[in-house]
């Protein structure tokens, strides 16, 4: 097949700009050929470049803490945990292929990210997911019923992507969070986040160096799967996206167990200088960004490549994205000991390659010379585009800020308009989810899904780890700056309710097109509300990822910065979980009333309104909450902590009383209101936690607590056979059990 | 009297490998070993167990591909010789495959992977595998699958039955196994094969251990 010839309209349906396509002229010195065109287009992808967002990135805590590589160095961060051991963890969207195709979209959106942890030299522990959808419930009489369809589809299917990829892997997927709104109908996200845990002196690094050292591909052969994911995910959905289903690559989760084995392996037999796992952009992404890094080049003779299509142009092989593959450098004289180790779990490995001195990628294909081009200039950090953005305040601002809670009427049947709330699938329990996924592989979880945060452990240490993501989308696009820094503080929340102290995070960025500069706006106002927040309760980024264009041609998604947060717990006794235990303990709520209700789920159920700012938080406040919480689970002082969130503090209250299925327990509660009833009971304030203690400790828990200057308030105690909050909310609670649990189900057989 | 050796074997895509070995290894203490899949033999020991995972990728049908291994030939060999075999989910599946256990392990009743603690009832407890249960006891073992629907036909269920070969029923049939079965031995009761993970529940740091006699009963009838 004839090449297409290169000129500037050909670049710009490879996604790239006039400025963009010049600079390629200028830096070769010549037309590129087709191969190099295509080179520098997945390169300069939003996706592989970043260039949008690389200013706003740089202002977040990058380093410090217990950080072992700063964010941006290898593919994932990692964190001194002590004893000699680092965590390798990072989170990454593939939003754009689960639109188009749900299953393999999400499954090798997990796939990815397990080999960006096991590149490291760790062994993935946990995975995580973030996921958003369009409404699976009927609206207000619309006639609907294709839109749920729609979604009940992606819904269903990710979910089983997400856990067939991890159940046959082999990794708990244990952690996650799961929203369903109108603005994510046309573009859902799906992040999906990796733990890993390797030792100190084992970790590999994403590097080339050495002249005349071979370059190996190993795992899977490379296919005509995935060509172009990097820069379909770097454009809006539309019609058109149907068409670019083959971009979507397809999942094998048994190479990928096969590949992880081995490569931990050949880490850690000292043979290899580094290795790279090939996601985006594949062979292109991998040698370049190793070249860029070891401040050298490759020479690569595409023919030794291993074809599953032997009608595959230069072009093509450069860049498809066929999963489950790898390129690693070796020492030379040691090509045997790597060979020998990827022959023992039956994979390629074939040397295409070596090591060049010069800062230049050179590809021969079939005799003929395909690309020559620097490396350095390809790569984010070297000579890829840089862009600053013009940002404008969004219009709708002005009208959601100046809405007015008081013009909400009163519910007449509390009773009523809570199980409402309670039954919304955003707060409904995602048992329907989980038990999809095996949570439990490798004998290690302690806290599953389902709780504020989920806690492994560490074999052969007293340790866990505990770990969320989390994001409240709705929060950011009403105020993105406090909505940024409410979702890392809450995700920071959820693991100090189960003993963890917040270490680090990574974060998914998931944000409409960069070019509109309201989008940019909440981009860049989100990223600030998320630095300071990582400034104040000393918990860096590791790195993740950064998703734009999740727009269709009406709507973007509501900002959604997708917060993936690591505690760590020294002493596994210690422990914490959310539920009441015995009949009797006192329950103290840790925090202030609320007086508000914007951004609630309580307005969006109940009034069909999504207005208001988004809820009140203190920084201080936050870190002197969260610190007394750790000291009180630390001292053994109370039985029970749970952060209040969506849906406030009485549906916090119901899930205390039936997170734990087979441990179901009433409560009674009564306090005076200081505000409206519904504000109290329904909003969505910051900083506050439901705690539950033995009545003899309640006077050193209060004493405690204004140490810190926290609001420690006695409130009720757990008993009974009902949910009762003061005269407003009645229901038993094996009614609660079976409004909780059964919900998801309901509406996925309707 | 001899000394309990345990082997586990490893096909590339066990993945509850490990979870058998800390189990065996670490909290009952007794001597254990990974077997490659492709060596040709079991070599001194004397209980092996076939773990969890997806043995081969398991695309085709669970199990279908791993009974043709090297290994596999020799565990046949070795359980025909009365050596105790325990194959705990895909390594259930894998002995139906061989034709040491009888009947198949089909998709669940609704077609989704399942991971919840269930809870069962032991059947018989006048068997290596049981013996350290009471009869008719309840117990809470995890499952973790897709493929765990036991299906035999009558003549074999009627003979399953009376010969007391089954071990474990579901008290709460989750994925539509023929007569609530989750655990059934061979004739000369030697085999194990379960879809629950008596692993996964023997360590009570986690909160449950009703698994842990079963791997403790087995250890100690060798001794």
């Amino acid at each position: 097949m004839a090449e297409p010839i290169v000129d500037f309209s050909l670049a710009q349906e490879l996604g790239l700009n006039e400025e963009e396509y010049n600079r390629i002229l200028e830096i070769l010195g010549r037309v590129p050929t087709y191969t190099e065109l295509g080179i520098f287009s997945v390169m300069w992808s939003e996706h592989c470049s970043y260039k949008n967002s690389i200013l706003q990135i740089k202002t977040l805590p990058r380093s410090g803490g217990k950080l072992l590589v700063s964010a941006g160095d290898e593919n994932a961060g990692l964190v001194d945990i002590g004893d000699g051991l680092a965590v390798a963890f990072k989170i990454e969207s593939h939003n754009h292929p689960s639109a188009v195709e749900p299953y393999q979209g999400a499954a090798t959106g997990v796939g990815g990210i397990l080999r960006d942890i096991f590149t490291m030299g760790a062994r993935p522990v946990a995975s995580l997911n973030s996921l958003r959808f369009g409404r699976i419930t009927s609206g207000n009489g619309e006639n609907d019923k294709e839109k749920l369809t729609r979604s009940k589809y992606l819904f269903k299917n990710v979910v089983k992507g997400i856990g067939d990829y991890g159940n046959c892997f082999g990794v708990p997927t244990i952690s996650g969070e799961i929203y369903f709104e109108d603005c994510y109908h046309d573009n859902p996200l799906v992040n999906a986040m990796a733990v890993g845990i390797v030792k100190h002196n084992q970790t590999a690094s994403a590097t080339a160096k050495g002249e005349g050292n071979p370059v190996f591909i190993v795992g899977s052969s490379t296919g005509k799967d995935g060509i172009h994911g990097a820069t379909f995910a770097s454009e809006e959905i539309s019609e058109a996206s149907e068409s670019k289903r083959p971009s979507v690559q397809v999942g094998d989760p048994f190479t990928e167990k096969l590949l992880l084995e081995a490569s931990l392996e050949v880490i850690r037999s000292g043979a290899i200088v580094g290795i790279q796992d090939m996601g985006a952009a594949g062979i292109t992404c991998s040698s370049s960004e190793m070249s860029a890094k070891g401040k050298c080049g490759m020479k690569i003779n595409l023919d030794l490549v291993p074809l599953r299509d032997k009608n595959m142009s230069a072009y093509e092989i450069m860049l498809s994205e066929s999963q489950e593959r790898m390129l690693l450098v070796a020492e030379k004289g040691k090509e045997q000991i790597v060979k020998d180790i990827f022959a023992k779990w039956d994979l390629n490995c074939v040397q295409v390659g070596e090591v060049i001195p010069e800062d230049r990628l050179i590809i021969h294909y079939k005799g003929k010379l395909e690309a020559d081009v620097p490396a350095d200039v390809l790569v984010l950090g070297g000579g890829a585009p840089v862009y600053k953005r013009e940002t404008k305040k969004p219009e709708y601002l002005n009208d959601t800020m100046n809405f007015d809670p008081y013009s909400v009427k009163e519910p007449v049947r509390y009773t009523e308009a809570f199980k409402k709330i309670f039954t919304s699938p955003n707060i409904a329990n995602k048992k329907w989810v989980y038990e999809q996924y095996d949570t439990e592989v490798r004998t290690n979880t302690l806290i599953m899904p389902g709780g504020d945060a989920s806690v492994l452990r560490i074999k052969h240490t007293d340790k866990c780890l505990s770990m969320k993501t989390d994001c409240n989308g709705r929060y950011v696009y009403l105020n993105p700056y406090k909505g940024g820094m409410i979702a890392v503080c809450e995700s920071a929340r959820n693991v100090v309710c189960t003993g963890g102290k917040p270490l680090a995070i990574t974060n998914c960025l998931n944000f409409g097109n960069p070019y509109n500069p309201e989008v940019y706006y909440q981009f860049a106002e989100a990223v600030r509300g998320i630095g300071d927040a990582c400034r104040k309760l000393g918990t860096p980024v590791t790195g993740g990822n950064v998703s734009f264009y999740n727009q269709s041609k009406e709507y973007a998604v509501y900002p959604t910065p997708v917060i993936g947060m690591l505690g760590l717990i020294e002493d596994y006794k210690k422990i914490m979980t959310s539920y009441f235990k015995n009949d009797d303990d006192i329950i103290i709520l840790l925090g202030k009333r609320c007086n508000n209700i914007g951004g609630s789920e309580y307005l969006k159920i109940i009034n069909n309104k999504v207005a208001g700012d988004a809820p009140d938080i203190n920084i201080d406040e936050e870190q002197r909450l969260q610190d007394l919480t750790l000291e009180l689970i630390d001292k053994g002082l109370i039985k029970s902590a749970h952060d209040i969130s969506d849906g406030g503090l009485a549906a916090a209250l119901a899930e205390c009383c039936v997170m734990n299925s087979n441990h179901i327990r009433g409560c009674k509660i009564g306090f005076e209101y200081k505000y409206r009833k519904d504000f109290e009971l329904f909003g969505e304030s910051q900083s506050r936690i439901l705690i539950s203690a033995k009545e003899d400790k309640v006077t050193v828990i209060t004493e405690m607590a204004v140490k810190k200057n926290i609001n420690a308030e006695v409130i009720g105690f757990v008993g009974g056979k009902c949910c009762i909050i003061n005269d407003e909310i009645s229901v038993p609670v094996s009614n609660l059990k079976s409004l909780y649990y059964e919900t998801i189900e309901n509406y996925m057989n309707e | 009297m001899s000394v309990p050796k345990v082997g586990i074997i490893v096909f590339p895509g066990s993945n509850c490998d490990h979870d058998a070995y800390f189990a065996f290894k670490d909290i009952i203490g007794v001597d254990t070993k990974f077997l490659w899949h492709k060596e040709g033999d079991v070599g001194d020991r004397n209980i092996v167990i076939l773990p969890g995972g997806f043995s081969y990728g398991d695309y085709l049908r669970s199990g279908a591909i791993a009974r043709f291994s090297n290994i596999m030939q020799d565990v046949i060999r070795f359980a025909g010789n009365g050596g105790i075999v325990l194959g705990i989910c895909n390594g259930f599946q894998i002995l139906c495959e061989t034709g040491l256990l009888p009947g198949a392990l089909t998709r669940n009743r609704d077609l989704k992977f399942i991971c919840k603690n269930v809870s069962l009832k032991v059947e018989n407890n006048k068997s290596i595998f049981t013996y350290k249960y009471d009869i008719k006891e309840n117990i809470n073992i995890p499952i973790a699958h897709g493929e765990g629907n036991y299906y035999c036909d009558e003549n074999t269920l009627t003979e399953l039955i009376s010969n007391n070969q089954v071990l474990f029923r579901y008290n709460d049939n989750p994925n539509g196994s023929i007569e609530d079965i989750a655990g059934i031995q061979n004739k000369k009761r030697n085999v194990l094969g379960m879809m629950p993970h008596p692993e996964r529940a023997s360590d009570i740091r986690l909160g449950n251990n009703d698994g842990l006699r079963l791997l403790q009963g087995i250890v100690e009838s060798v001794i």
